[in-house]
């Protein structure tokens, strides 16, 4: 009894295998990549356009995670309340935490999977004898991820709100487009005109779009690493809370 | 081995489980009765740690739930209600998931992990995913989880729920084959179960424990233990006034030629009465002493107007 497997690792297996014992895996992967590659492709003309700049790949990311990231998070909680497996989960013999990070990384791990299997559009530029920037190719590649990472966090909150997981993918849709969108002018201005401009100089430094955007440059800032952990942290603590509140309400 | 200490469960403005204490040590079974909506499914997810107590608490094997849930935990099996699983994973995946979260890891997982596949009879079906089994089966693949570990303390919640009767009759031999070696609390609303398999029950009403202790002490309370049951020819003019005259006797119940005499306590009252049919010459075609029903006792204990008995 005391060998005790690590619980993250239990929970993150069991996670992991589960999104490729069900069909759900495969659809999201196949539709995760025929979107990237139809707006990178079709839309950006990244073809056309003849360079090796990564750019026009990057750009569309973050909207295709608005509605694939919540797809992936939204049975995270929200089934096993439905199912009653949560019962079963949490009087296994570890903490809450462990549970809440076992299973977030899974996810995270299945949003990699699907990220890196998008490396054959890097793959292609070379074999069509372009040189593409490979430390912009790293930091866009890591900030991508980052961004998965965060907009995951988010989509793990809002499932643990209601055992519908319809409502958790809408919510969490919602706030993903709102901090995607919070630094973006037409939104900014929108706030301007019913909130005070420190309130709103606040609200935009929440956006995910400027620390992106400074990955694609090509720049790896520790600062915008610390942003999408510090909100992965704070989402996933808010997780933790909700739970907790469940079983001593 | 489980000792609760005045637990306390308030939902919301609900007070679902009012200080509830006991205790159950190891080769007891311990029935937990009452309605639905009483406090029993409550009460088991507070001891496993599901729930969080408002007051009160619990110490299985000495470790207390709230100081240390972590080592609590791992000395209970838990049988949660309506037996839920993991659907889309295949029975051997999930219960290898279970045993690695137990910490059973190699050789020690693999001779555990046969040992509950081969007491749940699961050998058949374990690479079957779990979502094709009956519910017979998942109820078994879900006890499996709760005994793989081979733990000191059993908790099932309605363990034969929506079973058939070969089903039922399966999993209460599993039970009692544990029994030996194990503390097991079972909730159930099923009253024979409860005569089959435990050895006290516990009683509970409203969130509150109305009654604790074995089956046959229950039974004794029962307005029917001891009650004499007797059957006169057709000729046979009316006896009721006589039978009032026994001393032990509370009650003269009369239908046609069946009387029903219930005594004040279970004891002298079919003595009395077989005294007075023979001073009397009176011979009855049927005689019967009955015994105690738990049915009778557990609707008296939780039902406010639960002095209603009823002649079969």
């Amino acid at each position: 009894m005391d060998t005790a497997a690590c619980p993250v690792k239990t929970v993150f297996k069991r996670e992991l295998r589960s999104y490729f014992d069900s069909p759900i895996a495969y659809v999201f992967l196949v539709v995760f990549l025929m979107l990237t590659g139809f707006l990178t492709f079709s839309v950006s003309r990244l073809y056309e356009k003849g360079s090796a700049d990564p750019w026009p790949f990057f750009f569309w990311h973050p909207w295709v995670y608005l509605i694939f990231v919540p797809a992936v998070s939204m049975r995270l909680w929200a089934e096993e309340r439905r199912t009653g497996t949560l019962e079963l989960l949490l009087t296994l013999p570890f903490t809450l935490t462990q549970a809440i990070i076992g299973k977030f990384l899974a996810a995270w791990a299945f949003l990699g999977i699907a990220l890196g299997l998008t490396l054959t559009v890097p793959l292609s530029m070379v074999l069509l004898g372009g040189h593409p920037d490979a430390g912009v190719l790293l930091s866009g590649y890591l900030g991508s991820f980052g961004l998965a990472g965060a907009l995951l966090a988010i989509g793990t909150w809002t499932s643990t709100l209601s055992r519908n997981q319809v409502v958790s993918f809408v919510l969490a849709v919602m706030l993903s487009v709102f901090l995607l969108l919070a630094g973006w002018p037409p939104i900014t201005d929108l706030l301007a005109r019913v909130a005070p401009p420190l309130a709103v100089r606040i609200i935009s430094a929440f956006s995910f779009m400027p620390h992106y955007d400074s990955c694609l440059r090509g720049v790896l800032d520790l600062r915008d690493f610390a942003y999408f952990a510090s909100v992965i942290v704070f989402m996933l603590t808010a997780t933790h809370i909700v739970l907790e509140n469940r079983k001593s309400a | 081995m489980l000792e609760a200490h005045s637990l306390n469960k308030w939902f919301d403005r609900i007070h679902a489980v009012k200080d509830v204490s006991f205790r159950v040590e190891q080769g007891e079974v311990l029935g937990f009765l009452g309605p639905n909506g009483a406090g029993k499914s409550t009460t088991m997810r507070m001891l496993t740690g599901f729930l969080t107590p408002s007051s009160g608490t619990a110490r299985i094997c000495g470790h207390d739930i709230l100081a240390a849930p972590i080592e609590a935990r791992k000395r209970i099996g838990y049988l949660p209600e309506n037996a839920p699983v993991y659907d889309d994973m295949t029975v051997l995946g999930f219960l290898r998931f279970i045993a690695e979260a137990r910490g059973l890891s190699g050789v020690a997982g693999t001779t555990h992990l046969r040992k509950a596949v081969e007491l749940s009879h699961l050998d058949g079906v374990l690479n079957q995913p779990i979502d094709t089994l009956s519910k017979g089966f998942r109820q078994r693949v879900c006890l499996a989880q709760a005994i793989l570990h081979d733990p000191p303390v059993l908790i099932l919640d309605e363990p034969t729920d929506g079973l058939d009767p070969n089903q039922k009759h399966v999993v209460r031999t599993m039970i009692q084959s544990m029994a030996a070696t194990k503390a097991i609390i079972l909730s159930t609303h099923i009253l024979e179960e409860v005569e089959a398999v435990c050895t006290r029950v516990l009683i509970i009403a409203n969130g509150s424990l109305v009654a604790n202790g074995t089956p046959a002490s229950l039974k004794q309370q029962s307005e029917w233990a001891g009650a004499v049951d007797m059957t006169f020819p057709e000729n046979t003019g009316d006896l009721t006034a006589l039978f009032k005259g026994l001393a032990s006797c509370k009650r003269v119940e009369k239908q046609t030629q069946r009387y029903l005499l219930f005594p004040h306590a279970p004891g002298r009252l079919p003595q009395e009465t077989t005294a007075l049919l023979s001073a009397h010459h009176l011979s009855p075609l049927a005689f019967s002493v009955t015994e105690g029903r738990l049915d009778e006792v557990f609707r008296t204990l939780t039902t406010p107007a639960g002095k209603t008995s009823k002649t079969p």
